[in-house]
């Protein structure tokens, strides 16, 4: 299923802590590449440097040193301001902690990278509504994040990560915080993801996560030990469930 | 993104914290409202001491004793007799001796303590610029024969007489009975004594119950003309340095108030008082600043994490800064508009019997400093915050 063109393309990547005797080598040279509409697991223990990776994948923290190119895109030597489009237009992503903006609506939430990408307000609504609906959350889109469950705010998050259709979509530890039918109903929103074609790349340290993607990739102390692919037996049924996703997708793009 | 957008996510930033927003606004409004208001307090009773000055002429003379003792140089009335000297003193028209003692009035088991019992000649009426507004006022005739007679003033008629006539009543003072002949009229009364609450007697019949036969109070002299207060002044010195010969230490035994002189030095005591109250008022703008910037660095340290989480989905840095500082421009600016209004509609209202005079540069002033503080302690960490790294704002607790 891993399409041709690279999405991410991590080369020799390496961030270090600190500096002299107490600097922290939190990633020791990390090159990998995620093609287009992969689904990747980044698993290892804690400290073995798969946050500071996801930060660095989701342009929210800059390497000490190394390329990352995304999307073609060298993010290392990008502005400020350019930064701030990388993150808007070609990444979604999903917090361990949810990470929803208190006080304010869900559908507003889901709005919001639309809003700071200069989208009409009714259009924004529109497509938040609709990402809502994709997550199974359509009917909650006036209540407020502490109103929510936590299974349901990280839907929120979800569909807030995915509404502007971004090239790829991150998620670190999104059921970290959650319960297990929390986390089976997440899980399958991100098969369904998958199945329509995204790119995605979650970290999470639950063998039983890691195994539902594509490919596992793991790391200790900052470097890469293992990059398994792997092909899923009991996947057709998420595909199947899918393929209406697609038509309906294509159906919202159309409109 | 538009500044109309940025603008509704300011407003809806406010709105999200409706109770921080208002006790912010709340601050600020306190702050504002009580600068112009005690400038305005200060500055309106400095114009109504000098109001009352003039009312009470300008065309006075006001003789004290300086020794507080009876015997010697006191004034009495012989004094006050000879200061009635058309030879000597020509400048000079009316020459009324006073005492003023307090009392206490009661009628018909009701009583009334008077703030001021003035005994004096007819005279005095007319130097001090006190009309009668119903009955008469006592004559010459009434002090020759130390009638017990009295005129009040209003509010001792309002206290004593409610919804009666106080004429040709009997009222009892230091176990006499005075009667009732006139009602002063109003006069406009500021400061912290009430100018109404009086009661004036022939100075005979309150010398013979209340006073006793010691020295006078003061000795008012009435110039013949504003013009002529100085001439009338050094004319009637001449005369008491006669009558009163300075102690064996060369002081004067005596004091002349020029009502002029009275005048400046009051105006100056109220600019002192003008000034204290503006200082208080520094301190009030000062302490609400402290507060202004301890909730704009709580509000935007608090709302670290949302920046981070605002960056990390894309929103460019102007545009964090932007939403934080209209936030921080709104609630100063409307803070302060509100406290201004406030302050404007509180100064229509006497405090303490002071009608309050906006100064316009202390509006200017309050205003400025609280939205110049708003804006910088709103606007910095916000700079701050908009600055950081996502991941750094995020991890921020």
């Amino acid at each position: 299923m891993a399409g041709t063109r690279a999405v991410l393309d991590v080369r020799d990547v390496r961030k270090v802590y600190g500096a002299g005797e107490t600097a922290v080598r939190a990633l020791d040279g990390v090159t990998l590449q995620v093609g287009c509409g992969e689904y990747v697991a980044i698993m290892g223990s804690s400290g073995s440097g798969k946050s500071t990776l996801m930060n660095i994948l989701g342009c929210l923290d800059i390497p000490s040193s190394g390329r990352y190119l995304l999307d073609g895109v060298d993010v290392s030597s990008l502005s400020d301001s350019q930064l701030a489009l990388v993150r808007n237009r070609l990444i979604g992503f999903v917090f361990q902690s949810f990470n929803l903006i208190p006080r304010t609506s869900a559908v507003a939430n889901v709005a919001l990278p639309l809003a700071y990408s200069g989208m009409r307000a009714a259009e924004r609504r529109r497509r938040a509504m609709f990402a809502l609906d994709v997550v199974g959350l359509a009917d909650r889109a006036e209540h407020e994040p502490n109103q929510l469950s936590g299974g349901q705010q990280q839907r929120v998050a979800v569909a807030r990560a995915l509404v502007t259709e971004p090239a790829l979509l991150l998620a670190d530890e999104p059921t970290g915080n959650l319960d297990s039918h929390a986390t089976e109903d997440l899980l399958a929103v991100l098969d369904d993801l998958h199945a329509v074609g995204r790119t995605i790349v979650l970290i999470t340290h639950e063998e039983e996560v890691g195994a539902r993607a594509d490919r596992l990739i793991r790391l200790l102390d900052g470097r890469v030990t293992s990059d398994v692919r792997r092909q899923h037996a009991g996947r057709h049924a998420a595909e199947a469930a899918g393929r209406n996703l697609v038509v309906s997708t294509a159906g919202a793009r159309a409109a | 993104m538009s500044l109309t957008e940025i603008v509704r996510f300011a407003l809806r930033g406010l709105s999200a914290n409706k109770l921080r927003s208002a006790l912010t606004m709340l601050g600020i409004l306190i702050g504002v409202a009580a600068v112009i208001l005690l400038v305005a307090v200060g500055n309106g009773s400095a114009q109504a001491i000098a109001d009352r000055i003039s009312a009470l002429g300008t065309n006075t003379l006001t003789v004290m004793s300086t020794s507080r003792g009876t015997s010697g140089g006191g004034l009495t009335m012989k004094v006050a007799d000879a200061l009635d000297d058309p030879v000597l003193a020509p400048d000079v028209t009316s020459v009324s001796p006073v005492v003023n003692t307090s009392a206490t009035l009661t009628y018909e088991g009701s009583d009334h303590d008077v703030g001021s019992f003035v005994g004096t000649t007819p005279g005095w009426f007319g130097a001090s610029n006190f009309p009668v507004r119903t009955g008469a006022l006592f004559t010459d005739d009434d002090e020759a024969q130390a009638r017990r007679v009295v005129v009040i003033g209003q509010t001792v008629a309002e206290e004593l007489f409610p919804g009666v006539d106080p004429i040709g009543r009997q009222v009892t003072a230091g176990g006499a009975l005075f009667t009732v002949v006139g009602v002063l009229a109003g006069k406009s009364s500021s400061g912290f004594s009430d100018t109404n609450d009086t009661a004036v007697a022939p100075i005979s019949a309150v010398r013979q119950v209340l006073a006793g036969y010691g020295t006078l109070s003061s000795i008012l002299v009435e110039a013949r003309d504003s013009d002529r207060v100085d001439a009338a002044e050094s004319q009637i010195a001449t005369i008491l340095g006669q009558k009163m010969p300075a102690g064996s230490d060369g002081t004067t035994a005596y004091r002349i108030q020029n009502a002029s002189q009275l005048l400046a030095t009051q105006t100056e005591t109220a600019d002192t008082f003008t000034t204290l109250l503006g200082a208080v008022a520094a301190i009030s703008l000062l302490v609400g600043g402290i507060g202004i910037t301890n909730i704009m660095l709580v509000t935007v340290t608090e709302r670290t994490r949302e920046i981070g989480i605002r960056k990390a989905l894309g929103a460019p840095r102007r545009v964090v800064l932007s939403q934080f500082l209209i936030e921080a421009t709104l609630l100063s600016v409307i803070g302060g508009g509100l406290g201004v209004a406030a302050a404007l509609i509180g100064s229509r209202f006497e405090v303490v019997g002071v009608r309050p005079v906006v100064v316009p540069s202390s509006v200017a002033l309050a205003l400025g400093v609280s939205v110049l503080i708003g804006l910088f302690f709103g606007g910095l960490p916000a700079a701050r915050a908009a600055r950081l790294r996502p991941i750094d704002a995020l991890r921020y607790e």
